[in-house]
């Protein structure tokens, strides 16, 4: 049906990539280039009392010296949490903080100006757990937020859940603990400004969001935004990590313009683990009632996340933690409360799933243990009440697709789940867990009513096209999408284009790579433009061949009579016939997604074109001497909508598995407790998954043809790692009966486990209190008009 | 800056190079910042990712550990040099077929670790791969896709020997 979508192209900037020719933002190199270094806070809480830079001034091969003072604006990713300064004007919120910044003829130069430097520093006292900032209202870390060192509060309440609980004949509660991670991207951030004589800045850098790096750089340099050009470099990783506009960002920029030379700076891989934006640790509570068997009448989630020094993504980031619970299970009302505190301690921010991993690990082990009360089988427990599509869920959300029964149904099978669940020998055992992931956020993160992503498209007289879109291929390839689509609509091969991307000069806005939205948000745009070009080619073509447009079809560089295939002309050629009765060949195609069906407040956190599905097995074998876990093999289905090109879909979701096993196993963000220091700030320290660790993993494509996809096409970038944390959870469950409530699962907690079993005790590792708050009120919210009980919406 | 510099030559992709270098730069910078062959990548600069590998006389070399004064008389082979005549070698082509580059940015220094592997060793097994390449890491792929390439180049090394040979 397809001559491009659905196969296994290589990525268009494959052979670049293993040939070193991809150049990326510490690659580039420039003529009068000077070297740029940060100077960071080495206290976790402090006022600045004096800064003299006057000695680093004075050393020859410095040329710049920037503090606070020169960039006094505040910026931040979300409009409501401006609340970050490129360096610290007054005080500093964590160890790493940037204070103050150089720019010298070389990264020695930078260096040693660094440590002429003189600060003085007024040490305040530093809150470094959840428990402290809640605890310590008279140490304020900002003066802003929804109480003291609350960044934000929220209360949700969907239906009427004591109604629901009363309906219940179980109900269970739970603890769980998810660990803060990194995304170790391969790639330290950097960044290149240049600043021309007319006045114009252009800064290269490694970022996911040029679109908002854009704004935040007219923002605080004060320029006007048609006199900046940013340009996304190719990501050696981001994950999320490279989301936010950043300090060293906004500092090279202000160096170059003060310096009139390009400016370059590389984070040290230090660095980039204390600029961090990285998983939140939360804490989660939850309260689910269900029916004898397994029904879910009611449910009740509390989540606290530990947010680090700024606001990043915070806000988005708590209500991710409530918001997608419904998209998997019916859940006929539904009560969320959530809270972020400041700490003093590097900020939190997006990391791969957004605040949804940690929910879906207390969920899914949550419902292990409720099968387990009621002695039913866990799967079937799930499969009873999966969302139908397309439905409304209870907090406003729209599923026009949903393949999770599929799902179920490949991994249930191919693992023989069934046959091994409870009865495999001691010290080996299998978990199962299921999870939904959002394709795209249906809001922008700062109000406004236009475009989420634009492609633009030309035409060239030798039959070339070219394709510009602000999207920026972080290594998912999100290039190579553009080309297959745009190669598909106007019968072409993905060879045949060039793609111009994130570049805020010569590409239409796309908002960025965060929260899996380009295939689906750039890919529509995608489509729209080339089907515009198509129809002039149509009609250019029909006119010379005498043949209505509509029998027409494009394929293999040709255009031609669907009927009599012979019939037709070559594509460079149907190229010059439009441009000759048309003119210059463009068109552009623009995306916005559907307006949520949700009108309350925190509605604009959760709904998304589509939701993509995913169903886990994990099988693991537990060393009960070491308490040493091996991950044997993983079993994954994906519902994808349909897959743009099944090959990169599986290395997203062999990606996903990883990170997912990473943060499951080793992978924990841990300071020391007195000095908000890091306690693992490298790559040797910081335990992540080798090729030794990787299991073999058995992949399944799900595709249900999403009527809001191209193609059909969802998510596949972050919604595969959801299920895997607690399938591997419920599988340690599963080998030797001891329940880790708090990732990671590290061999000294399941000896700890054990022991506590020997002994007589429930083997069960994990938090056991929250702390205590006055929640809100919560805001009360009728369940959609459409709504009954997730059953199908009526059209 | 006074800094102490020192003459040498190096051979880097069979092309020799006398440059005048401070003596405390290492390998990856003189590759990088000298002779501008940024295909060499760094993600730590401490030994601990795998991203700044080449091979120095075919043997995998962490480029940030060494000091090029040490590799006098040597031979280094970087990304760039693996190249034949503009044409990708076929570790290069196995890895751009299979999806094996995400970002691309762990994939040099993985590319130049499977070439030392298959170098010695034309049919390795999934688990002697993995072992040889559990010193870079990767963020992107969970590797399962790195390690088929690697097979797949293997396999693709053996049929080519076998065809030359024939004649």
């Amino acid at each position: 049906m397809f001559e491009v979508i659905g196969k296994p192209w290589p990525k268009v900037d494959a052979l670049h990539k293993c040939t070193g020719e991809t150049r990326f933002a510490d690659d580039l190199h420039m003529p009068r280039m000077l070297s740029a270094k940060i100077l960071r806070s080495p206290h976790a809480h402090a006022r600045i009392r004096r800064i003299d830079v006057s000695r680093a001034r004075a050393l020859p091969g410095v040329h710049a010296v920037i503090t606070g003072r020169d960039l006094p604006t505040r910026f931040g990713i979300l409009p409501v949490s401006q609340d970050e300064e490129a360096l610290c004007v007054e005080k500093v919120r964590y160890v790493g903080d940037p204070v103050a910044a150089v720019a010298a003829v070389d990264e020695w130069t930078a260096e040693e100006a660094l440590r002429l430097i003189e600060v003085e520093y007024e040490p305040l006292p530093a809150l470094l757990t959840l428990e402290e900032a809640v605890a310590e209202p008279s140490v304020r870390i900002h003066e802003y937020g929804d109480g003291p060192n609350i960044h934000k509060m929220v209360s949700l309440e969907f239906g009427d859940v004591a109604a629901g609980f009363a309906r219940a004949e179980y109900v269970r509660e739970d603890i769980f603990f998810y660990a803060g991670s990194t995304h170790l991207p391969l790639e330290q951030h950097a960044a290149v400004a240049h600043y021309g004589p007319d006045g114009k800045l252009t800064l290269w850098s490694s970022t996911q969001t040029p679109h908002y790096v854009h704004r935040a750089l007219a923002k605080v340099l004060g320029l006007p935004p048609s006199h900046i050009r940013v340009i996304a470099t190719p990501v050696g990783g981001g994950f999320g990590g490279k989301s936010d506009p950043f300090s060293h960002e906004i500092v090279v920029a202000k160096l170059a313009m003060m310096t009139g030379r390009p400016v370059k700076i590389t984070l040290t891989r230090e660095e980039v683990f204390y600029v961090h934006r990285g998983r939140h640790p939360v804490l989660l509570w939850i309260r689910t009632g269900v029916r004898r068997d397994g029904t879910i009448t009611a449910m009740h989630v509390r989540s606290f996340l530990d947010g680090g020094a700024y606001g990043s993504y915070g806000v988005a980031t708590t209500y991710y933690t409530g918001a997608l619970q419904t998209v998997t299970y019916k859940i006929p009302c539904y009560k969320f409360e959530g809270v972020r505190v400041f700490t003093n301690k590097p900020p939190c921010g997006p990391k791969r799933g957004h605040g949804t991993p940690q929910p879906r690990f207390a969920v899914e082990v949550h419902l292990d243990k409720i099968a387990e009360d009621l002695r039913l089988d866990p799967v079937e427990l799930r499969q009873r009440q999966i969302v139908e599509a397309p439905s409304i869920t209870v907090n406003g959300l729209p599923i026009s697709s949903c393949g999770l029964r599929a799902c179920i149904d490949r991994v249930v099978e191919a693992s023989g789940f069934r046959e091994k669940f409870r009865r495999l020998p001691f010290g080996q055992g299998v978990g199962f867990a299921c999870s939904a992931y959002l394709s795209g956020a249906g809001l922008p993160i700062y109000w406004n009513d236009l475009p989420h992503s634009g492609v633009q498209i030309k035409i060239d007289r030798g039959g070339g096209v070219t394709v510009f879109c602000g999207s920026a291929d972080i290594g998912q390839g999100s290039d190579s999408v553009l080309a297959y689509i745009v190669a598909e609509v106007l019968g072409i091969f993905p060879e045949d284009i060039r793609i111009v991307t994130a570049d805020t000069d010569l590409t239409p806005v796309d908002l960025g790579s965060y929260s899996s939205r380009v295939t689906v948000m750039a890919g529509n745009a995608a489509v729209e433009a080339a089907e515009k070009l198509r129809r002039l080619l149509f009609r250019a073509a029909a006119e010379r061949l005498d043949i209505p447009e509509d029998q027409l079809m494009a394929r293999g560089r040709r255009i031609f009579d669907r009927a009599d295939p012979d019939r037709g002309l070559e594509f460079a050629e149907v190229a010059q016939l439009a441009e000759a009765r048309f003119g210059t060949l463009g068109a552009v195609g623009s995306y916005t997604p559907p307006k949520p069906p949700g009108r309350y407040k925190g509605a604009g956190v959760g709904p998304s074109p589509s939701y993509s599905y995913s169903a886990c097995v994990a099988q693991v074998s537990v060393d009960s001497e070491t308490g040493f876990v091996r991950v044997e093999k993983i079993w994954i289905a994906h519902d994808v909508g349909r897959a743009i090109n099944p090959r990169l879909v599986e290395g997203q979701i062999y990606g996903s598995v990883y990170m997912g096993l990473g943060e499951a196993l080793m992978e924990e963000y841990a300071f020391r407790s007195r000095y908000g220091v890091h306690k693992a700030p490298s790559m040797l320290d910081y335990k992540s998954p080798t090729t030794l660790e990787m299991p073999e993993v058995e992949c399944f494509l799900i595709e249900t043809d999403d009527p809001h996809g191209p193609f059909g096409a969802k998510e596949a970038g972050q919604g595969p790692l959801l299920p895997v944390p607690p399938a591997i959870a419920n599988a340690v469950y599963d080998a030797v009966g001891v329940r880790i409530d708090e990732l990671p699962i590290t061999p000294e907690k399941i000896l700890k486990g054990l022991d506590d079993k020997a002994r007589g005790g429930s083997g069960r590792i994990g938090p056991t209190s929250i702390p205590v708050l006055t929640w809100p009120e919560p805001i009360r919210v009728e369940p959609p008009p459409q709504w009954r009980e997730g059953s199908r919406v009526s059209s | 800056m006074e800094r102490e510099q020192q003459i040498i030559t190096l051979r880097v992709n069979g092309e020799m190079y006398t440059l005048a270098v401070p003596v405390y730069k290492t390998l990856l910078e003189v590759l990088r910042e000298d002779l501008n062959l940024t295909g060499t990548k760094h993600g730590c600069e401490l030994g601990e990712c795998g991203a700044c590998t080449v091979l120095v006389d075919g043997e995998p070399v962490l480029s940030c550990l060494v000091l090029p004064v040490d590799l006098e008389g040597r031979e280094i082979l970087t990304i760039e040099g693996l190249m034949e005549g503009g044409r990708p070698h076929p570790v290069q082509i196995a890895f751009a077929e299979t999806g094996a580059a995400q970002c691309g940015y762990c994939t040099p220094g993985i590319v130049l670790s499977a070439k030392a592997l298959l170098d010695r060793n034309p049919a390795p097994t999934r688990q002697e791969i993995a072992e040889a390449l559990s010193g870079n890491l990767c963020r992107c792929t969970g590797y399962l896709h790195i390690l088929e390439a690697v097979e797949r180049a293997a396999v693709r090394g053996r049929e080519m020997r076998a065809v030359s040979g024939g004649f």
